[in-house]
């Protein structure tokens, strides 16, 4: 999860609108009566592309711009970077209006802010890998020396560090979007725009590319902005997500927000086919520890904290609840038998262990047969509560309501 | 029922404006002339100073870099043949000609191409101009290079570059125009300004486009200087058109066969400059 600070705000989208077509004028007044697309393509032979979009993006997050085709997420993308001439409306990044902004300006701030990664790649065909990764460099006229740096840098960090001289024609899909990426990386902009950067891919190389962005973006700490029509793809890599139909926001919120707390009845239809599983995380499952065993603790005393709470394992905690093992009540019951006073031989370690951001599908395959609650640690291994199955199920139940 | 409709005096007034043109404007012929001839005059000098045997070893070499040792081969035995039936100086003032006319028509016909592909109303004005200068038969630009420039090899050029020229045009403005998209979209979203994208993006792109172009401009130029015997070109034309006066044919088809050799050779060594070879990685 990023910590994002909330008063960072990179850019500021207000009142954006773009409409298609030669009297854009009148499309708005229509609209600002309250018309709907479809009535306004009918009447002026306009088709409204953007309504009145207003949203932030934060300094170092991840969002994500969600919407089936025909939902203005493209549009709403290349607006950013005037692409698209947006008909009305600001766009603020770092204090500048970018609708305001004269010819030359605008080159000025596509070449410091902008970077972008295309659905089909848009790598050009007579330029080798290096020269492709060179290319926002090369616009900036930024000296040969310096840029064959950069560009080396950043197709070593997407992993193409051998294949600089290589044409893209020679690469599989997954690689040549690779180099799309370290083509936007070396630029060194500020924000990254992807637009559908992985849809052209087939499934098993999306999903390693989905998580190689979410190391990248967790790394870099670098804005981006995410375009996808695909609901599993928004979840499992936006920080927060922007939902579009018809050229309108329908939500904005994280991912289980949007899961768990669809904001009309087109959201909560999209959520439909999402495997919750995935959203919820080991966190919303668990539960505080009933008891714990200390490790300098008698078998004595461990069996009476078990028969207390009604538990036939128990953890073990040293000092700083740093999570030692486990014990089970047989072996505790045989030591207390033998007199002996320490339980420190009887400490197993095959129970099932897990961050509290572990997803909750995960979790369910981590259950043994001998029916240990899951044990959720921080990074420092201090225990922090249990998962036991029948929450785990409870959760999965609920989440099938939705 | 005749209708006394007056003929609409259109031939009366395209000679009026090029008696004008030839009356105000003699400076300027005289000196595309001048300049002209003298280009004409070094090349031909230069390429009849070489011997024949090192010429052919040349364009042999030439052959065989850009294309393959088949071609090269090829090159040889036409240009032996060629320089064995005595047609070896006509041969190199029709090349002279093809190269010089060649070179003019696609100096001026690239920026033009460029501009008709980046501007629409460009080329919407352009279109139909290169499909007059196409369909109108090729004679008829005979007639008025000669009050522009005299009987001559000038002529020759200046009706040869009019002719030939429209293909260069018309691939440019195609080559650039068919740069994909997205690559142009790629282009503008890193900030790239106008003369960035054309000379580093499209003008690559679109260079085999261009090239298959200009390989016809050097067919139609050949094509044209041989027409050109008849307003006085040297050359092969001249070749040809005495073998027509005298009525030979045997003469009349060993300069034709020459200008065949002649014409493949240019179109295979422009072909091959079209594909460029791909470097492997």
């Amino acid at each position: 999860m990023t910590e994002t600070d909330e008063t960072n705000i990179k850019i500021q989208v207000r009142g954006l609108s773009k409409v298609f077509g030669s009297q854009p004028k009148k499309a708005l007044e229509l609209r600002n009566q309250g018309k709907k697309r479809p009535e306004i393509l009918e009447k002026t032979g306009q088709t409204l592309g953007l309504s009145n979009i207003d949203f932030d993006v934060r300094e170092g997050e991840l969002l994500v711009i969600m919407g089936l085709s025909g939902s203005g997420k493209s549009t709403l993308i290349r607006c950013l970077n005037r692409l698209i001439e947006p008909t009305e409306g600001d766009i603020v990044i770092d204090g500048q209006n970018i609708p305001k902004l004269s010819e030359k300006e605008l080159l000025e701030c596509r070449r410091r802010h902008f970077s972008m990664v295309f659905q089909n790649f848009a790598l050009f065909p007579h330029k080798t890998v290096q020269e492709n990764a060179e290319y926002g460099l090369e616009v900036r006229g930024i000296e040969k020396k310096s840029r064959v740096e950069s560009a080396r840098n950043s197709l070593k960090q997407v992993g193409l560090d051998g294949w600089e001289d290589a044409y893209p024609s020679q690469l599989s899909g997954g690689m040549q979007q690779r180099v799309g990426l370290a083509r936007a990386l070396a630029n060194d902009s500020t924000v990254m725009l992807m637009d559908e950067a992985f849809s052209a891919l087939d499934p098993l190389i999306r999903k390693d590319m989905q998580q190689e962005l979410i190391e990248l973006q967790h790394r870099m700490k670098k804005t981006t902005i995410f375009i996808t029509h695909d609901l599993d793809e928004a979840i499992s890599i936006g920080d927060r997500i922007i939902l579009l139909k018809d050229g309108e926001v329908v939500q904005m919120g994280t991912p289980e927000d949007i899961l768990t707390r669809p904001a009309d009845d087109y959201v909560a239809r999209f959520v439909e086919g999402v495997d919750m599983s995935r959203i919820f995380t080991a966190n919303s499952a668990m539960r505080s520890v009933r008891a714990t065993a200390r490790d300098s603790d008698g078998p004595r005393t461990v069996l009476r904290k078990m028969s207390d709470n009604g538990l036939d394992s128990i953890y073990v905690i040293g000092r700083d609840r740093t999570l030692l093992g486990i014990v089970n009540v047989d072996d505790v019951d045989a030591a207390a038998k033998a007199g002996k006073d320490t339980i420190n031989e009887l400490i197993q370690n095959d129970f099932p262990k897990a961050g509290p951001d572990e997803p909750m599908n995960n979790l369910f395959a981590m259950f043994n047969d001998k029916s240990y609650p899951i044990a959720i640690v921080d990074d420092n291994q201090r225990l922090l509560g249990v998962v036991v199955k029948g929450a785990v199920l409870e959760k999965l139940a609920e989440a099938g309501e939705h | 029922m005749a209708i006394d409709i007056p003929r609409i005096p259109l031939g009366d007034g395209i000679e009026g404006g090029l008696d004008f043109l030839t009356s105000h404007y003699s400076m300027v012929t005289r000196g595309i002339s001048r300049v002209t001839q003298s280009g004409i005059t070094v090349l031909n000098d230069g390429l009849m100073w070489l011997p024949e045997w090192a010429l052919m070893a040349i364009i042999a070499l030439i052959c065989w870099r850009v294309a393959n040792l088949r071609l090269g081969i090829g090159a040889v035995l036409g240009l032996a043949l060629i320089w064995n039936l005595g047609l070896w100086d006509p041969m190199i003032e029709t090349l002279t000609l093809v190269v010089i006319a060649t070179f003019v028509a696609v100096v001026i016909a690239m920026p033009l191409g460029v501009l008709a592909a980046i501007s629409d109303r460009f080329y919407s004005v352009i279109m139909p101009v290169l499909d007059f200068m196409q369909t109108m038969p090729a004679f008829v630009y005979l007639i008025p290079a000669i009050p522009f420039f005299g009987i001559g090899s000038v002529s020759a050029i200046f009706a040869t570059v009019i002719f030939s020229m429209p293909p260069a045009i018309r691939f440019t403005t195609l080559g650039i125009r068919q740069v994909p998209k997205d690559l142009i979209e790629a282009a503008d979203a890193f900030g790239a300004t106008r003369s960035q994208k054309l000379i580093k993006i499209q003008f690559p792109l679109s260079l085999p486009t261009i090239m298959a172009g200009i390989n016809q401009t050097i067919m139609l130029a050949l094509s044209m200087v041989v027409i050109a015997a008849m307003i006085g070109a040297d050359g092969l034309g001249s070749e040809v058109w005495r073998a027509i006066q005298r009525l030979r044919p045997g003469d009349g088809f060993e300069a034709g066969i020459a200008v065949v050799i002649l014409a493949m050779l240019l179109d295979r060594i422009t072909q091959a400059l079209r594909k460029p070879k791909k470097k492997a990685s």
